[in-house]
């Protein structure tokens, strides 16, 4: 049993991207939802992609910072996990009936609500990436998802200098700030 | 589009924090100067975030997943093999299936039921009909043997053991029947209105399973003539037929009509017939309605019913014309004219029967 002072070391650390907290939260409660979903219609599978999305929720909202966890971590996972696995159930057509349950939940719909626009433009952002194309994509995600620097940058992608690739990676992401708003604009 | 870029360069630096102090108070003079400036400043910083947020989570997907791969490994979490779809829908559809398994058992039991109340009346009656048959060979057999005792046409020694039908082709006591009647027998006795006769066989015919018998006894007086005649062509399909024979001690009537051309697996020396037929009709003479001899009744399947078997009329001719070459057998002369002929049933009957004989063979 993890005491709620531990707890919020953890979640501490989640939100400074600690891969040992998220390790440890993730060996915690896996198997805890992993049962819910193999006893409501669901494969290993679905158990590891639902307890991820918990997971990046539970990440959100740390990061947020205005993370007050007034119940256990437990019971927070256990209620996201079965509303995303809900909604997963009823996206399939399998959704067969009350989810059986005997373990308390506490309501999430605000942080879900929030995960879902989250999601949107994840997802918003990940289609203008994969639009905008060689090499640009890869350039892009050099800079900013793998933090290479420019120089490092410039040698790989076949610039001659750093100040080149830099001005590459504006045209870029120029390029991708629009079709990211075209994009927005176009689902609002 | 330099300057833009120029532009997005400061903003980045500016959101990192990496700005001299003489630099960052002329950005911040030129946002306030010029709003254009500054909409780009808040635009770009705003997407700027964005990217950092999808980097961040992607950055966070990727490490959840080798967290996933890592415990695996070492074991501290383990996949639980999914239930498969066929238990669920068990699971789904448990009322509606006991529903339905109960009906099929109500059902079952119900038919079970109705079987088990209606069988045993049609055992009982195939039972009866065994007995009866049983008690008729057992009465004849006691009939025959007080005959046996009080007429001395039998040794000693011989015991009574088939029993079959034969009828006059001549009226100077000339018989015919089965071969398979007689052909056991060393002592013959043929019988009608009640008196008894010796005969000896003039011929028998396996082949045709045909026999022509002699009565040998000074008790017996030549007819003056028969009543039937013999047909040669035999009977059509469909005709109307009847025989006379002695499935037991009396002479029994039956009536039918001609059911194929060929016997028993195809044999072309005998007919089908529909009539009732038992153990004793055999060698009873088979008629048409004019009273016309047509076959003689053989034989019957024995794995199916209604399956009568005769020997047509034509082999008599021919087992004759083999026992006429026999010089002492000349004057045998089969008659092809019925004097019953457009008469009512039991007025031929009346002619007829006095000239169908039980054959009683003792050995």
């Amino acid at each position: 049993m993890t005491s709620a002072f531990q707890e919020k070391e953890l979640l501490k650390g989640l939100a400074n991207s600690d891969k040992q907290a998220a390790e440890t939260i993730y060996a915690a409660h896996y198997s805890m939802v992993q049962s819910l979903i193999i006893n409501n219609n669901g494969s290993a599978d679905d158990a590891r992609d639902i307890f991820q999305e918990t997971m990046i929720v539970l990440y959100e909202k740390a990061k947020s910072g205005q993370f007050e966890l007034n119940c256990q971590l437990k019971t927070f996972i256990y209620s996201v996990s079965k509303r995303l696995w809900l909604k997963r159930l009823q996206q399939l057509q399998k959704y067969g009936g009350q989810v059986e349950s005997m373990v308390e939940t506490v309501p999430v719909e605000e942080e879900l609500e929030h995960h879902e626009l989250r999601n949107q433009q994840f997802q918003a952002m990940e289609h203008s990436l994969l639009s905008l194309g060689e090499p640009c994509k890869s350039l892009l995600e050099a800079y900013y998802l793998q933090k290479r620097n420019m120089t490092e940058i410039a040698g790989s992608f076949g610039y001659t200098n750093a100040d080149n690739a830099k001005n590459q990676k504006y045209k870029c992401l120029n390029r991708l700030k629009k079709i990211f708003f075209a994009h927005h604009k176009k689902r609002d | 589009m330099m300057e833009e870029i120029q532009l997005a360069d400061a903003v980045e630096r500016f959101l990192q924090g990496s700005m001299s102090p003489e630099e960052l108070t002329a950005f911040e003079q030129l946002r306030k100067t010029n709003p254009a400036v500054d909409q780009f400043v808040v635009e770009h910083s705003l997407f700027l975030q964005q990217v950092n947020e999808y980097s961040e989570r992607k950055g966070f997907t990727h490490s959840l997943n080798e967290i996933h791969n890592n415990l695996l490994d070492t074991g501290a979490i383990r996949p639980l093999a999914a239930r498969t779809r066929v238990i669920d829908i068990m699971k789904k559809y448990r009322r509606v299936w006991a529903v339905a398994a109960s009906i099929a058992g109500i059902i079952a039991i119900t038919i079970s039921g109705l079987v088990a109340y209606f069988t045993p009346d049609s055992k009982q009656q195939v039972e009866q009909l065994r007995r009866e048959l049983y008690g008729f060979k057992r009465e004849v057999n006691n009939k025959l043997d007080t005959s046996h005792a009080s007429v001395n046409r039998v040794p000693e020694n011989e015991k009574f053991k088939f029993g079959g039908t034969g009828f006059l082709i001549d009226p100077k006591g000339y018989l015919v029947t089965n071969a398979h009647v007689v052909k056991d027998g060393k002592t013959i006795i043929v019988q009608a209105k009640g008196q008894e006769f010796r005969a000896s066989v003039a011929r028998i015919d396996a082949e045709r399973d045909l026999a022509i018998l002699k009565i040998d006894d000074e008790e017996f007086k030549p007819y003056p003539g028969l009543p039937y005649g013999f047909k040669k062509s035999g009977a059509d399909l469909g005709e109307q037929i009847f025989t006379l024979g002695f499935p037991r001690d009396e002479i029994v009537y039956g009536e039918g009509y001609m059911s194929a051309n060929t016997g028993f697996n195809g044999d072309t020396m005998t007919c089908q017939i529909a009539v009732a037929a038992n153990p004793g009709n055999s060698g009873g003479p088979v008629f048409n309605k004019n009273g016309e001899v047509v076959g003689i009744l053989s034989t019957r399947q024995l794995q199916a019913q209604g399956f009568v078997f005769a020997v047509t009329a034509k082999n008599i001719f021919k087992s004759l014309d083999e026992l006429k070459k026999d010089t002492s057998y000349q004057n045998i002369k089969l008659s092809p004219n019925s004097l019953v002929r457009g008469m009512e049933r039991p007025q031929q009957i009346k002619k007829i029967e006095d000239c169908v004989f039980l054959v009683k063979t003792y050995q």
